[in-house]
């Protein structure tokens, strides 16, 4: 048997969640106030993910930068692989939103795509 | 390289100096270890132009500060720097001190103020509606004025670079050697100088600088002086400088306007032995706040946009040694120049010129240029005038800093004139570029922009004041 | 002749946007936009991290993101703008000063103008935090423009006084550049900033968050080589013998923003002390008629999503003046009176003949209260109670007064808001 505690983030509350583990699967949750509390706590201790935003330099266009986001969430203990997948980068502009920057990035299946305009 | 005459400092003392210098035909230079004029107690100081009531009767302080104080006003608009006459006003807030403002009073006419007088309860506060409920009377003191101590600083060294004096700045003097008749070999961090007549011009470090060639040793003694600085919101809070009698606690706080409208409060007066300690203090701050009630009420102090702390250079005889040292001649000390130094400034300047003259056998220079052009400052065009402007020179029409509305023609003006800035700092004390209410928070990035393009720098290179005060220490990712 | 449009906005940020949009929507053809940054979009352009969008969009958007939808809106309906045009004063006739390089200083009349200038962090100075003045101290906002848009390094070892989002955000941010941040030092009991953004910021990095602690002394001469950190009372006065010493070359500054009404000061706009904001009624006009504002300008907001929904009324409200619309009013003004832990209300107050339907109330308490109620009293009577787990002051709160309600109450002269236990 596990125990782990979290932070809910679901609200400013912010519950301090005892979640109760055995063989990997939840068996208890407790301190949440609300529904959000136990959803937030079994997806952050079974599949912990995160947006990852960024920014990569930008040749030639009207800005030295472009912001960029993992399109959908990344595990957690990806993170660090995603930035590090960003250095060194540098695009052409002009860029445009949805653009993808990186493909599949780090092996998530997800793509780096940007997040702003640059002309 | 040889000179005539070499001064150590680019304060306003040494910049003084250099400037009257540039009067007569003379090789000179100023070698400055920081790396631009104006950083060591000249920047971090009152502002105020005193009156000359306070040093003794008879003093050269005494005399030099009411000189300096009668030429002032004309020096402003030889050099166009911004100085306003506001009057002061010492305020005594019990009867039994009394005694202690006439006695001011009596030094005062001694010293040759002119104006003076005892200003009573009612029309002080007439004169001042914030002055404190306990006030009762007070000496007012007509020509005291104000002045943007940055600008003076830099004018007198703009005209003395337009008139041929050469400025070396991250140039630290590290040795003196007396080479007898020829006068002297200065060891610097940039190379050896040589020159026969030395002014010593150091601020804080003049003892240091007069040891290296003197037995009789000099101890200049770093008295730090916290300050408050209040927005502009608060700048009319008090019209004249207000000053608190020394008395029963002990020497007080002033209360000024600025020259550009903000408030000052401070000094605080503590005597501290590292000659670079300009850090300001817990206590020192509250210090500040508490006293200023003494005089003042209802100081804004949730306005203060900023703090800071001015070293004053101090020598226990509290008088300037201007002079000589007979044991090492051509030597001239400019020594223990702390308040009323930026007032007698001027009056120093003359008086070492005159001493260098006298050794040197100095002559006129026909072709010396006595004004001097300030950065132009757009809000005093009329909108026509401006919009000529702008369309001439279009920089003029995009504002950099947003507080203190100045344009990008104003910082391309200071760095590109006569000893023009090379850091943040440089571009803040010519142009007041970031010295607003957010502190340079949004005009930071694109001043360094400005300054990297204009001196062909990597934005790396930009500094906040020389040496190694870098903004920036890399680029994104590059240590991941 | 003196160039004239119906409703100038001051300001092209999400607030700026959103009243245009609305104001266009509501059918105000004359509007023209003055921005003194290169392009539209405000201080969202730097905000390069995701969580905006979910009330107004449905979906998690970064800052950027959510700026371009508004900036496309704007564009779609050819709402005039001018860009490095820095507005230098305003009228209380509605007279907009402005400069830029092509045109250099010229004025424009306005029938109404919508006042959209945003905030500003507060700076090391205004906190009077004792030390040396080197390079390597910025504030957050300062520290998130150099990063996320020149793609420089402000420092490599960091200490972060204050716990704002932005300085929170800012955590993360130089942790995924190669910074190592130590620590988040913050005076007040409580975080000012999300839930959210202290977990995911610096729970998810092992970056500790100390509160009540500050920063007391601050090191270095050229740059910054660190500072000292200590606890506070609760009087937040810093405890002897609590120092504890940081090597850091940078130290970055979130302790709050401030509303940026120099120009509303100038045009003698009425300012309410507690949020440094113009005082408005209902319509979100301050008190010289036809000068509205909205967003950061009026009273600093949690979420864009609110500040967007705030500057659509504020659009309206412009648009009915400018046409109009708006009837005559009767004079009846009914006080909004903040008390018991509610620090201020936008509007401060209603003119019950004037307002919508339903109009949004929003406020800010003092303090953190867990299991509390909002309670709303029309005079004594109490009208509405919301039970709420907790509050604080890092989120904005709303409640909502329906104009038929009102009017029940014929001399209704002060609606009090406060906290009250539950």
């Amino acid at each position: 048997m596990e125990k782990r505690e979290l932070i809910c983030i679901g609200c400013p509350l912010g519950c301090m969640v005892t979640v109760t583990m055995e063989n990997g699967a939840v068996t208890a949750v407790e301190g949440n106030t609300c529904k959000r509390g136990d959803d937030y706590a079994r997806k952050e201790v079974t599949n912990p993910t995160r947006i990852v935003t960024s920014t990569v330099m930008v040749q030639g266009g009207s800005d030295v930068t472009v912001a960029v986001k993992t399109r959908s969430d990344v595990p957690k203990d990806k993170i660090f692989d995603c930035v590090k997948a960003l250095k060194g980068i540098t695009v052409k502009a002009p860029v445009h939103i949805g653009d993808v920057i990186v493909a599949d990035v780090a092996g998530t299946g997800v793509d780096i795509v940007a997040t702003s305009e640059v002309k | 390289m040889k000179y005539d005459v070499i001064i150590i400092g680019a304060g306003v003392s040494g910049c003084a100096a250099a400037r009257e210098l540039s009067r007569y035909q003379v090789k000179a230079c100023v070698l400055e270890k920081e790396e631009d004029v104006c950083c060591g107690t000249s920047k971090a100081n009152s502002a105020i132009v005193h009156a000359g009531y306070d040093a003794e009767e008879g003093s050269l302080m005494a005399k030099l500060n009411v000189e300096g104080n009668k030429m002032m006003p004309a020096l402003a608009q030889e050099l166009d720097f911004p100085f306003l006459q506001n009057g002061s006003l010492v305020v005594c807030t019990d009867e039994e001190s009394r005694p202690g403002l006439d006695a001011l009073y009596e030094r005062g006419v001694k010293n040759g103020v002119e104006g003076l007088r005892i200003v009573e309860r009612d029309e002080l506060v007439r004169m001042e509606p914030n002055i404190s409920d306990t006030a009762v009377a007070a000496l007012y003191a007509p020509t005291a004025g104000i002045v943007c101590p940055f600008q003076l600083n830099i004018a007198l060294a703009e005209n003395a670079n337009q008139n041929g004096v050469e400025f070396f700045f991250d140039t630290c003097v590290e040795g003196i050697e007396k080479l007898g008749a020829e006068g002297f070999r200065i060891h610097t961090s940039k190379g050896d100088y040589e020159a026969r007549c030395v002014v010593n011009a150091a601020g804080v470090y003049a003892d240091v600088i007069h040891n290296m060639v003197s037995e009789n040793e000099l101890h200049i003694i770093p008295r730090r002086g916290d300050y408050n600085l209040l927005d502009k919101t608060a700048g009319g809070h008090v019209k004249h400088t207000i000053f608190a009698l020394p008395g029963k606690y002990g020497k007080g706080i002033l209360v000024a306007p600025t020259v550009h409208g903000n408030l000052i409060v401070g000094p605080t007066a503590i005597d501290i032995e590292d000659k670079d300690g300009t850090n300001t203090t817990r206590e020192g701050l509250d210090e500040v706040a508490e006293k200023c009630a003494n005089t003042v009420k209802n100081v804004p102090l949730r306005q203060v946009i900023t703090s800071f702390a001015g070293l004053r250079a101090h020598q226990p005889g509290h008088e300037f040694l201007i002079g000589e040292l007979p044991e090492a001649p051509g030597f001239i000390d400019c020594a223990g120049i702390e308040s009323p130094g930026l007032t007698s400034s001027p009056a120093i300047g003359v008086m070492v010129s005159e001493i260098v003259r006298d050794l040197l056998g100095l002559e006129k220079d026909p072709g010396f240029i006595g004004t001097r052009k300030g950065i132009l400052n757009p809000e005093e065009l009329t909108l026509e005038e401006r919009n000529a402007l702008i369309k001439e020179q279009p920089a003029y029409g995009n504002i950099i800093c947003r507080c203190e509305m100045v344009t990008e023609g104003e910082i391309l003006d200071a760095i590109h004139r006569p000893l023009g800035a090379r850091s943040l700092d440089g571009v803040k004390r010519r142009t007041r570029a970031g010295m607003g209410r957010c502190q340079a928070g949004f005009c930071s990035p694109r001043t360094m922009e400005i300054l990297a393009r204009e001196l062909g720098k990597d934005m790396s290179e930009i500094t906040k004041a020389g040496g190694g005060s870098r903004i920036i220490v890399g680029v994104n990712k590059d240590r991941i | 002749m003196m160039k004239t449009y119906d409703i100038v906005i001051i300001g092209g940020g999400p607030a700026g946007l959103a009243a245009a949009v609305s104001a266009r929507k509501s059918g105000i053809e004359s509007i023209l936009i003055l921005e003194r940054d290169k392009e539209l979009g405000g201080i969202l352009n730097q905000c390069i991290h995701n969580g905006f969008g979910l009330h107004t969009f449905k979906e998690e958007l970064t800052g950027p993101e959510y700026a371009a939808r508004f900036i496309r809106q704007a564009e779609d309906l050819k709402i005039e703008y001018k860009l490095h045009t820095m507005v230098m004063d305003i009228s209380p006739d509605k007279v907009v000063t402005a400069m830029n390089r092509e045109e250099g200083m010229f004025a424009i009349q306005a029938k109404a103008v919508i006042l959209c200038m945003g905030c500003r962090e507060r700076p090391r100075g205004a906190l009077n935090i004792p030390g040396y003045r080197p390079a390597g101290i910025y504030s957050a906002g300062t520290a998130q423009r150099l990063v996320n848009r020149e793609g420089f390094l402000p420092g490599r070892e960091v200490v972060i006084l204050g716990s704002g989002d932005i300085g929170l955000i800012m955590a993360r941010r130089m942790t995924f550049e190669g910074a190592k941040v130590k620590v988040v030092a913050e005076l007040m009991p409580y975080s000012g900033g999300l839930k959210r953004n202290i977990v995911q910021c610096l729970n998810d990095y092992d970056i500790p968050l100390k509160l009540s602690h500050t920063v007391v002394d601050i090191r270095g001469r050229e740059r910054l080589t660190g500072v000292t950190i200590a606890a506070v009372d609760e009087k937040g006065k810093p405890i002897p013998g609590t120092e504890e010493d940081y090597d850091c070359d940078t130290l970055l500054l979130s302790c709050g923003l401030i509303p940026e009404n120099e120009l509303s000061r100038g045009a003698g706009v009425e300012m309410n002390p507690v949020t440094s904001g113009p005082v408005v009624n209902e319509s979100l006009e301050t008190s010289i008629e036809g000068v509205f504002a909205c967003g950061n300008v009026l009273h600093v907001h949690d979420l864009v999503d609110f500040v967007s929904e705030e500057a659509a009324a504020a659009g309206r409200n412009a648009a009915a003046y400018v046409t109009g619309a708006r009837k005559e009013a009767e004079g009846k003004i009914v006080r909004l009176n903040p008390t018991s832990g509610v620090r201020y209300t936008v509007p401060a107050f209603i003119r019950p003949d004037q307002m919508d339907d339903k109009l949004t109330v929003r406020f800010r308490v003092g303090g953190v209260y867990k299991n509390c109620s909002i309670g709303v009293y029309f005079g004594e009577e109490q009208v509405l109670r919301r039970k709420r787990p907790v509050v604080a002051p890092g989120e904005m709160e709303e409640i909502r007064l329906e104009k038929a309600k009102l009017l029940q109450y014929p001399d209704l002269d002060t609606i009090t808001i406060k906290i009250e236990e539950a």
